[in-house]
């Protein structure tokens, strides 16, 4: 099937996904200039990645996919041949672009014209003159750490003074580094530097089986695990062409809320706690204690790491499993229920809630937040809902929106989408297509480039698979929507005071190793 | 108020006294007994993720919800290494965290103690050791004990802290 997508007269034929998606192949200009038209016409960027193909035909690569109501739109621009190639920077047009930016030259050694050239993924862990997403460059080869300091951009006045946090942090979470330059309590600017959990998982894709990479995908944001994974076997088996069968998506979907669940759990208690509330803090930590629970008898793990799997998902569920998790689905929505009064009529908690970490909807859509930030800020996206892949093209799930775009709108967003999570999984265990859980998927054949789509918890998860010959992984690139949401915490922030930025920050709740792979 | 009161009531105390899960309890007790036999006081645990996935980081996260209430016990998650007896590290290492871990090790005072949790500690995972992974946590600090699993249960995780510091 070839299929016309037109966008301000852009044409694209038809690319394997999950979704309605459409590829062009354009020059240096028009990659540029189409990124424009494709902003105006409402477009977000969802994910750039470079390539190396210099074994092929002598040139780099790079890819921008491109979000819209109703489809996505693959761009790919074949660089000049040369050794250290440039291509115009899409950050003017669209301001996360600069992070990937970034990291692209870390890894590729292909440049835009942009002027920020600070290493980014790159802190000294290789040698300035290494790439290490280029073929020739053997994946096993470690270097000394040479590092050397990062140029954060100075304030200078009258009693303003800098804090610099991290990258090991008070608490039981990842590592990043946040620098502060305040005067008093109140902050005056925010730079965060991340890519301290870099791994090298791009490269670590390049030597696996099409058959193992869902495990990887699964551990680059561990509390996404279903949502990269399920993210991956849609783009492998979008290139096999062989569709999981509907008990698997429906067992998929079911574990994907679950996942959402938990985090959303997770994250109202420590935001309780973040506000000087510790009864929310145990009382929520119990409720996601007693889910992941249940995981392990429907699932056979407490996270799912290794449930979805190519053609389906590895286990079903045991027979009496519908029937106890509709039992635990009513005490949870007893217990959220009851707590959401809790926390809407506790003063004190409000106060904090309120008012902080202001991202207004004009500047979230000038700078592409997406997912749950988004949504706390009035972007309506959702991908179950504009695209819903199946199951979800069955259950007709409701977008959750806020619009104050505060610590009290994600709050109110996770609330929100508990419910309507809940109300999926009931539908889900209802429906229960029966059928196999796994149909066999074969290697897809060599040179094809596939993208899956997932909603996660924190927004659409995307993976691109290109394949290579006898069932390996050409390329794979992973995004997290980290990436598009943690510059919004250096807009957020400055004006708040030094002591609401954890608040702050856990409202967002970003992923680091999903954002540095 | 009154709602707040009386979901703290309903509620009750959950810390589990008898299984399940299997053993977690005696563990529990046994652990408390070592712990003032041995320390006489509280132990602080620093945990360091040194390029985690964060799937380890959402157990260790468990062990503090009222099931396991490692605070009952007293077991300390401390904001510094300074006042830590022990590091709980996760992850393989990557090498933009080895000069932090190092220096976090550093800083934590004599006698101290290393747990590596979950597999990516204990042997690298599945990320391996690569251009920007160092591989398990013991190719970079001296490591007492690891905890094998992806991720570990947090009963897992109770147990090698309590075997460390009886044998240590």
């Amino acid at each position: 099937m070839n299929m016309t997508v037109d966008f301000s007269g852009l044409a694209g034929q038809e690319l394997l996904s999950n979704l309605l998606c459409t590829y062009t192949k354009v020059g240096a200009l028009r990659w540029h200039q189409d990124a424009e038209a494709l902003r105006a016409a409402g477009g977000r960027l969802l994910t750039l990645w470079g390539a190396d193909d210099r074994d092929r035909d002598g040139r780099f690569r790079i890819y921008a996919a491109y979000l819209f109501r109703d489809s996505v739109a693959v761009f790919e621009h074949p660089m000049e041949q040369g050794a250290n190639p440039t291509y115009p920077s899409l950050a003017e047009i669209f301001p996360c672009a600069l992070h990937m930016e970034r990291s692209v030259h870390d890894l590729f050694g292909i440049t835009s014209m942009e002027p920020d050239h600070r290493g980014w993924l790159r802190h000294g862990g290789w040698p300035r003159t290494v790439f290490p997403l280029r073929r020739d460059f053997d994946g096993s080869q470690q270097f000394p750490i040479d590092s050397q300091p990062y140029p954060f951009v100075q304030v200078e006045g009258d009693g303003v003074h800098e804090i610099a946090v991290g990258p090991v942090h008070a608490g039981t979470i990842e590592p990043g580094h946040f620098r502060f330059s305040v005067v008093g309590e109140k902050v005056l600017r925010l730079e965060e530097r991340l890519g301290y959990t870099h791994k090298g998982v791009s490269k670590r894709f390049e030597e696996m089986s099409q058959m193992e990479g869902h495990r990887l995908a699964a551990r680059l944001s561990g509390d996404s695990a279903v949502a990269f994974s399920w993210a991956y076997c849609a783009a492998l088996e979008a290139i096999a062409q062989t569709p999981c069968p509907l008990r698997a998506a429906s067992l998929r979907a079911l574990a994907l809320e679950h996942e959402r669940l938990a985090n959303h759990l997770g994250d109202l208690g420590a935001l309780g706690n973040d506000a000087g509330f510790a009864f929310g803090l145990t009382q929520f930590s119990r409720m996601k204690e007693d889910l992941v629970r249940v995981n392990a008898s429907a699932f056979g793990a407490r996270y799912l790491f290794d449930f979805v799997v190519p053609g389906g998902v590895s286990v079903d569920l045991p027979e009496n499993a519908p029937r106890s998790l509709l039992d635990h689905y009513l005490a949870l929505e007893e217990g959220v229920s009851s707590l959401r009064a809790i926390y809407d009529n506790h003063a004190g908690i409000q106060d904090r809630f309120r008012d902080a970490g202001v991202l207004k909807q004009e500047l979230a859509e000038k700078l592409g937040a997406i997912g749950l930030v988004g949504r706390a800020s009035g972007v309506s996206m959702d991908l179950r809902v504009d695209h819903p892949y199946p199951p979800y093209d069955r259950l007709e799930p409701n977008l959750v929106t806020q619009s104050r775009g505060d610590v009290a709108a994600r709050v109110q967003v996770r609330f929100d989408e508990i419910s309507e999570s809940v109300r999926l999984c009931r539908l889900l265990l209802e429906e229960s297509a029966s059928g196999p859980i796994r149909a066999d998927c074969p290697f897809a054949p060599p040179g094809r480039l596939g993208l899956g789509l997932i909603e996660g918890w924190r927004g659409p998860v995307v993976v691109a698979l290109e394949s290579g010959p006898d069932g390996t992984i050409r390329r794979c690139h992973a995004h997290d929507p980290s990436w598009q949401n943690w510059p919004l915490l250096e807009y957020v922030i400055p004006g708040n005071i030094v002591a609401d930025f954890p608040l702050i920050n856990k409202s967002f709740n970003l992923s680091y190793s999903g954002h540095d792979g | 108020m009154l709602n707040t009161l009386s979901r703290m009531i309903r509620t009750g105390i959950l810390t589990e006294t008898i299984p399940p899960p299997k053993a977690a309890s005696a563990q529990v007790e046994g652990l408390q007994m070592d712990l003032r036999k041995i320390l006489g006081r509280a132990l602080c645990i620093r945990h360091v993720d040194a390029g985690s996935c964060n799937g380890c980081e959402l157990e260790i996260q468990a062990l503090n919800n009222p099931y396991y209430n490692l605070e009952g016990i007293g077991i300390k998650f401390v904001a510094s290494p300074r006042h830590a007896d022990l590091l709980l590290v996760t992850g393989p290492v990557s090498a933009n965290m080895e000069e932090a871990l190092k220096r976090t090790l550093d800083a934590v005072p004599n006698p101290k103690l290393v747990v590596a949790v979950g597999d990516c500690g204990a042997c690298g995972g599945v990320f391996g050791s690569n251009y920007a992974s160092r591989g398990s946590v013991a190719n970079v600090i001296p490591v007492h004990r690891t905890v094998t699993g992806c991720p570990p249960s947090p009963a897992a995780i109770l147990e090698a802290i309590r075997s460390v510091f009886v044998e240590y």
